[in-house]
């Protein structure tokens, strides 16, 4: 517990003790953690002055939160109107079939976690898939599983 | 630079900026296309190769990071400035013979020049994708360097804001973003004068303070307009705010943006802080006495939140659920005070209209639909990209002429627009069936017909919803003869399953119900009488639903079976998916004659039920095949189809 306190005192202190500041907090804890942990969620609602069922309800209701440690990789297969017109829905399938995993679970040691996103505009080179903050563009099941085997190596 | 205390000092800065001397300029494109091609390794590249050749230290070309430049199919793009050369396709191995021949010897370089028909263009006004266009909104985005105020200044940013400060009461702002008819472009064309006239009455009912909330939350898959113009001209968002903040009363606004748009958040953050120490924005405005500041709320990753009562929502902090409206937001709205919610493209256009006046503005494009509206062009279409056109084009200029038409041997077979609360309209005209007919007697399609043919249609917020389809925020996508409105549907159902925040029972468990029926039909089960019972049930959330999102959900099923009914039968009546979509209706096979016996599909196949010996043609085994479409993709002589 100290520690955590600790972790997250500077970012505590970016905002005024009110409610309204409550998803700020957890995108900022989110970001810099790229997860809430439990202790993190009730120093968020001690400082906010929500009770943790609120803060809760607010964490699981909106996408851009996980409650759980996310992999080292995040690899977001976009499902965008055009991307799915171009296959996205299959480049999806096949990430879960390599990675082992559904989208939105991370792999057992945390290397990669698997999302998909509705539309990340660039439509235009669809379908695209994004390897952290890399596009890979008119993606095939081919490049795309040669550029999840370089992030494997480390050689990214 | 302190902050300025009148309008002459941002005058006198305004002068000062524009006499500097001129100095060439790269413009490489950083829109969300290029940026997915590499476009920041290209302007490292720039960099690089002009500090490596110190000879051009006395006329140094600016490498400026602009926003996008609309043409996203031929990223990275490069526009170069005095000479105007418009350079498609670059990438990083291109920059030094850029450099080498260009800017320094004033050659061209040939290869990089857009090319279509034979012809070569070299400046991008020449190029047909833009010829088309009608630039207002985008006029600065792709020219200015959206992190630096002063080049904004340069290209008159903050003029119209000095002219509505100094010139002009508050009703008069208002009065002319009315005859104007200037109307909401987040999708609902909303009259943005009205909405305005009424926060002030309001207010003065009920005096205290007033909000101002840009909705940046552009959540349609498909749009990226809110993205281009957040990113490339950011000031312009700020300044349109700021007028309709001194003509409402308000001192503070907010502007809400889509948690998946990193780079929009940090390009308004930088352009918030530069207005703050310039003094447009905060305390006494250029010596005025007008207070007005900006606070960006991200935006948490829920499509909900673009409609207004879940956004206002969302900003104080709580879970983004939509309520019922009345009271609309213009009379209980942040903290239960009139607050007034535009659209980012909708603030964008205030400066021009009081810049430009009304008259010109409503001048632009047709009568109710006034202005320009620009669309992201994608899908099976050759040029895809941002475009920006007047109000009443014909949706076939857009396609065919700025788009060049549907790429390969394919045939053009529908147009969607409106995003997930939009429609599904077919390029050819179609006759109805009188039973369809019938159906709008008794209410069961809320509006009109197709009345021409699709290419002749004009882009209007009336004719569209006439359509049966709605403006929504601009994505345009292109669908051809490989594309299944059946799938087309069930994705945007699943979609907005997904999104709905479960709130009314009528989107909650109506979403849920047209979705059995669409994977039924998906899988050629169903009788031809479910196709009725499921556009009864979309109605049932076109009139229980609360919200805008469940209200709106059935669009794309209502209008694909009204245009597509055809399509439907033959999945449910003939079990078969003429696109070659649906993955239950359809066989992978590889073509004999074609096999090249390279293995390469065998060894990718996830169910290893390809077989077949080196060198020679291979054959799936259908029962364990799972059309996953892996071989399709690898094979590398198009052996593999699909049947």
């Amino acid at each position: 517990m100290q520690t955590a306190r600790q972790d997250i005192d500077t970012i505590l202190e970016r905002y005024p003790r009110h409610p309204q500041h409550l998803i700020n907090l957890l995108q900022d804890v989110q970001a810099e953690y790229s997860y809430i942990s439990p202790e993190h969620l009730t120093l968020i609602c001690d400082h906010v002055g929500v009770p943790v069922t609120q803060a809760w309800s607010v964490a699981t209701f909106y996408k851009s939160f996980s409650l759980e440690p996310r992999g080292e990789h995040e690899i977001k297969v976009c499902l965008g109107t055009t991307c799915h017109l171009k296959g996205g829905q299959r480049l999806a399938e096949a990430c879960e079939r390599n990675l082992g995993v559904a989208r939105g679970q991370t792999t057992a040691d945390l290397r990669f976690t698997l999302d998909t996103v509705n539309c990340l505009g660039s439509c235009a080179l669809a379908p695209v898939v994004m390897i952290d903050n890399d596009y890979l563009g008119r993606a095939t099941i081919r490049n795309l599983k040669k550029r999840l085997d370089e992030s494997d190596d480390g050689s990214d | 630079m302190g902050k300025l205390k009148s309008v002459a000092e941002l005058e006198s800065l305004r002068a000062q900026v524009l006499a500097a001397p001129d100095r060439p300029v790269v413009r490489v494109c950083l829109g969300p296309g290029c940026l997915a091609q590499g476009a920041d390794k290209v302007s490292r590249a720039f960099k690089a190769a002009i500090q490596e050749r110190n000879i051009l230290a006395d006329v140094q070309p600016l490498i400026k990071e602009t926003g996008c430049h609309g043409f996203c199919s031929q990223g990275t793009l490069v526009n170069l400035y005095p000479s105007d050369l418009f350079y498609v396709q670059v990438k990083p191995a291109d920059v030094p013979e850029i450099v080498d021949q260009t800017l320094r010897e004033g050659k061209v370089v040939e290869r990089l020049l857009y090319a279509d028909n034979g012809a070569r263009y070299r400046s991008a006004a020449e190029v047909p994708f833009y010829k088309l266009q009608h630039k207002v909104i985008l006029k600065n985005v792709g020219l200015i360097d959206p992190l630096d105020i002063e080049d904004a200044l340069k290209a008159g940013a903050y003029r119209s804001l000095v002219k509505a400060l100094t010139q002009k009461t508050t009703d008069q702002i208002i009065d002319t973003v009315t005859i104007a008819g200037l109307r909401g472009r987040g999708g609902g064309g909303f009259p943005t004068g009205f909405k305005w006239r009424k926060v002030v009455e309001n207010a003065r009912e009920n005096p205290g303070p007033v909000f101002i909330v840009a909705n940046g939350d552009e959540g349609d898959p498909g749009a990226f307009m809110d993205r281009a113009i957040m990113e490339g001209d950011p000031h312009a968002v700020l300044e349109g705010m700021a007028i309709g903040a001194r003509a409402m009363g308000a001192e503070q606004g907010y502007l809400y943006v889509r948690a998946e748009y990193p780079f929009a958040v940090r390009t308004l953050n930088i352009a918030i802080e530069q207005a703050r120490a310039l003094g447009l924005l905060g305390q006494d405005i250029l010596g005025t006495g007008f207070n007005f500041d900006v606070q960006i709320n991200r935006g948490a990753g829920a499509f909900v939140c673009g409609e207004e009562t879940a956004l206002l929502a969302s900003i104080e902090g709580r879970v983004g659920e939509p309520v019922t409206r009345p009271p609309y937001p213009v009379e209980q709205g942040l903290w239960d005070r009139p607050t007034v919610i535009n659209n980012v493209e909708t603030w964008a256009n205030v400066p021009h209209i009081i810049d430009h006046g009304a008259q010109w503005y409503a001048g632009v494009g047709v009568p109710h639909s006034t202005g320009t509206k620009i669309f992201s062009l994608v899908g099976k279409v050759k040029n895809s990209g941002l475009v920006e056109v007047p109000m009443g084009i014909t949706l076939g200029a857009i396609v065919e002429e700025i788009g060049g038409g549907v790429p390969g041997k394919e045939r053009f077979k529908a147009v969607q627009t409106g995003g997930p609360s939009g429609g599904i309209i077919p390029y050819e005209f179609k006759e109805l069936p009188p039973e369809d007919l019938k159906l709008d007697k008794v209410g069961l399609q809320p509006r009109g017909f197709m009345p021409m043919e699709l290419k002749n249609l004009p882009v209007d917020f009336d004719s569209l919803a006439q359509a049966g389809s709605i403006m929504g925020s601009g994505g345009m996508i292109v669908m051809d003869d490989r594309d299944c409105v059946v799938d087309v549907a069930r994705y945007f159902l699943r979609f907005l399953e997904e999104e709905s925040c479960g709130k009314c029972l009528p989107c909650r468990l109506g979403l849920k119900g047209m979705q059995e029926f669409l994977n039924n039909f998906s899988q050629g089960k169903g009788a031809p009488a479910d196709i009725d019972a499921l556009a009864s049930l979309g109605m049932a959330l076109v009139d229980g639903s609360l919200c805008g999102l469940g209200r709106t959900a059935p669009n794309p099923v209502l209008t694909s079976i009204r245009y597509f009914r055809d399509e439907y039968l033959a999945h449910i009546v003939d079990h078969k998916c003429p696109a070659g979509v649906c993955r239950d209706l359809i066989t992978y096979r590889i073509d004999a004659d074609i096999c090249n016996g390279c293995t390469l599909c065998a060894k990718n196949c996830p169910q290893a039920c390809i077989a077949g010996a080196n060198k020679e043609p291979h054959t799936i085994d259908q029962d364990a095949c799972i059309r996953c479409g892996v071989c399709m993709d690898v094979c590398p002589v198009d052996a593999v189809v699909v049947a």
